[in-house]
């Protein structure tokens, strides 16, 4: 609760300060308008050459296009800002600010920070995705609704859990940026289904980098392909990597020493 | 010889030294992070490996070809595309904004030198670094994705003169976009616009015979498909030894064109201009 709420009141004051700028929201929305449109453009083209892509129809595909458009909103508007923050201020030793204060510093730096007009990539997700299930042959019933609202959650999650992991590299390696710039890389590969990759690729997205739990599994839900084996190991793999990931941010902190007086 | 022509003559040899130097200096920077440098451009690998995947599917789905390009081809396409791409990267409008936006333009002016020249050259050096680099990378591609390619001596010869053509057009390309910040610092949304039509009308995402025919016809009358599809294709594809001189002259004619377009926008834009910063 006590996180909720330190969330919630950090999320005010952003939005206060995003708010300030309304200019930025109509920039955002060409920047958005054009980057859908254009994601759509591609898939009209491919299934202009086929009328399937691994079993998965264009419609169907749709879905899974929409699902990464709204969780890279979700992204760009909390996760990445926080993680940017965080590892800036390692760097210049303000980290000590966040750490002296009475609460837990993982949390902390990590609902400090919120783009709210990126969030008009989630209504961008939602809207192709309202479209892309109307499309679909099978119909969506309310169970799968649900079933698909708590995979995408838990893939939030997941997909959190590997920001932090990575940006804790910033206690040993000042310069993280890299790594960072290589998950904007990778994360366009989330539009495709990730069975169509060959088997490397396919565990890099699945396991290194969470795509597949958090994208193409919500998306199966929605398509009604899948199978009660799949949500056992989401779970389980979310719960041991958030496991983890607060260990190994307990771990990261104890190597920090701090770089201000 | 007359002082006048000994003058040119001077003049051009300072500039060849400055264009030397400079990239020398850019190529070592470049070298000294080379693992900033190799992590960057591994992360630009995923779009293409992207793109292929997806095409081989459909490629295999098909019995092995799409429009003809066999699943061999589109590996050899996309292979050759992360060495293209790398040349297409310039000094962006972005760029231009913050160089206005800090006051850097300030003190570029203060050279007696147009800073156009500054950032060919030192671009042109990191290019040297990015092939260099790059070929470790095609060698594991390579073994990783089995691609058909057999480019006679000529082909090699046009790809390599091609791939500095399609550098030329892009920085030009981008600093004629660049001349739009002296007048608005909210570029992206445009930047973003062309980026999206180079995108698809230049070769990035597909090999252009894969767009429907009015795309193909609207991408001959654009710079774009000179500074990717072709170079791609003057190694990977089959083009008639004319059609390989006639893509150069081509890539010249765009890159005179660019040129001419900047230096015009140029006289314009630094009136407009106020020093900000130090």
């Amino acid at each position: 609760m006590r996180v909720l709420r330190l969330g919630w009141l950090f999320f005010k004051l952003g939005s206060l300060n995003e708010l300030q700028y309304r200019a930025n929201f109509f920039i955002q929305l060409l920047q958005s308008a054009v980057a859908v449109g254009t994601a759509i453009v591609v898939l009209a083209l491919v299934y202009s050459h086929t009328d399937e892509l691994n079993g998965w129809s264009e419609s169907e595909l749709l879905v899974v296009l929409a699902i990464q458009i709204l969780l890279g909103g979700v992204i760009q508007t909390t996760i990445q800002p926080n993680m940017q923050r965080f590892m800036e201020e390692v760097r210049d030793g303000k980290l000590d600010f966040a750490l002296t204060k009475p609460e837990d510093s993982q949390v902390l730096v990590s609902v400090r920070d919120v783009r709210i007009w990126r969030a008009v990539d989630v209504l961008a997700g939602a809207g192709v995705l309202a479209y892309a299930v109307a499309g679909l042959e099978q119909a969506v019933g309310v169970g799968d609704i649900l079933l698909f609202v708590g995979l995408l959650a838990i893939g939030t999650l997941t997909i959190y859990c590997f920001w932090i992991v990575i940006a804790t590299l910033a206690f040993w390696v000042v310069n993280v940026w890299e790594i960072m710039e290589l998950f904007q890389g990778i994360y366009q590969a989330g539009r495709w289904p990730t069975s169509i990759f060959p088997g490397w690729l396919r565990f890099g997205i699945t396991f290194l980098v969470p795509l597949a739990f958090a994208i193409t599994i919500p998306a199966e839900a929605v398509t009604s392909r899948l199978e009660w084996s799949t949500v056992a190991l989401a779970l389980g793999f979310t719960a041991a990597l958030f496991a983890f990931t607060r260990w190994w941010w307990g771990f990261g902190l104890r190597r920090y020493s701090g770089a201000s007086a | 010889m007359s002082t006048l022509e000994a003058g040119e003559a001077g003049r051009l040899r300072s500039y060849f030294d400055y264009y030397l130097t400079r990239g020398r200096t850019q190529i070592q920077v470049n070298f000294q992070y080379r693992v900033a440098t190799y992590m960057w451009m591994i992360g630009m690998l995923a779009e293409p490996i992207v793109y292929l995947v997806v095409w081989t599917t459909i490629s295999e789905h098909q019995g092995g070809a799409v429009q003809g390009i066999s699943t061999g081809e589109f590996a050899a396409y996309y292979i050759v595309w992360t060495l293209v791409r790398n040349m297409n990267i310039v000094f962006t409008p972005y760029g231009w904004e913050w160089r206005i936006r800090e006051g850097e333009l300030s003190a570029a002016l203060l050279r007696p030198l147009h800073p156009l020249h500054d950032d060919i050259a030192g671009f042109a050096g990191w290019k040297v670094a990015t092939i260099l680099l790059w070929l470790p990378i095609a060698a594991v591609l390579w073994i990783a994705f089995d691609p058909t390619l057999d480019p006679t001596l000529l082909e090699v010869g046009v790809f390599s003169l091609a791939i500095w053509g399609a550098y030329l057009i892009r920085t030009m390309f981008m600093s004629t976009l660049g001349m739009v910040t002296f007048w608005t610092t909210r570029v992206s949304a445009l930047f973003e616009l062309l980026i999206a039509l180079e995108l698809l009308l230049s070769g990035r995402l597909v090999p252009l015979p894969l767009m429907p025919d009015w795309a193909q016809e609207l991408a001959n009358f654009l710079p774009f498909k000179w500074s990717f599809y072709f170079p791609i294709q003057s190694l990977v594809g089959d083009l008639s030894t004319a059609e390989l001189l006639g893509g150069l002259a081509a890539q010249a004619a765009w890159i005179v064109i660019l040129t001419a377009l900047t230096l015009f926008f140029w006289r314009f834009a630094i009136r407009r201009y106020s020093a900000v910063g130090n």
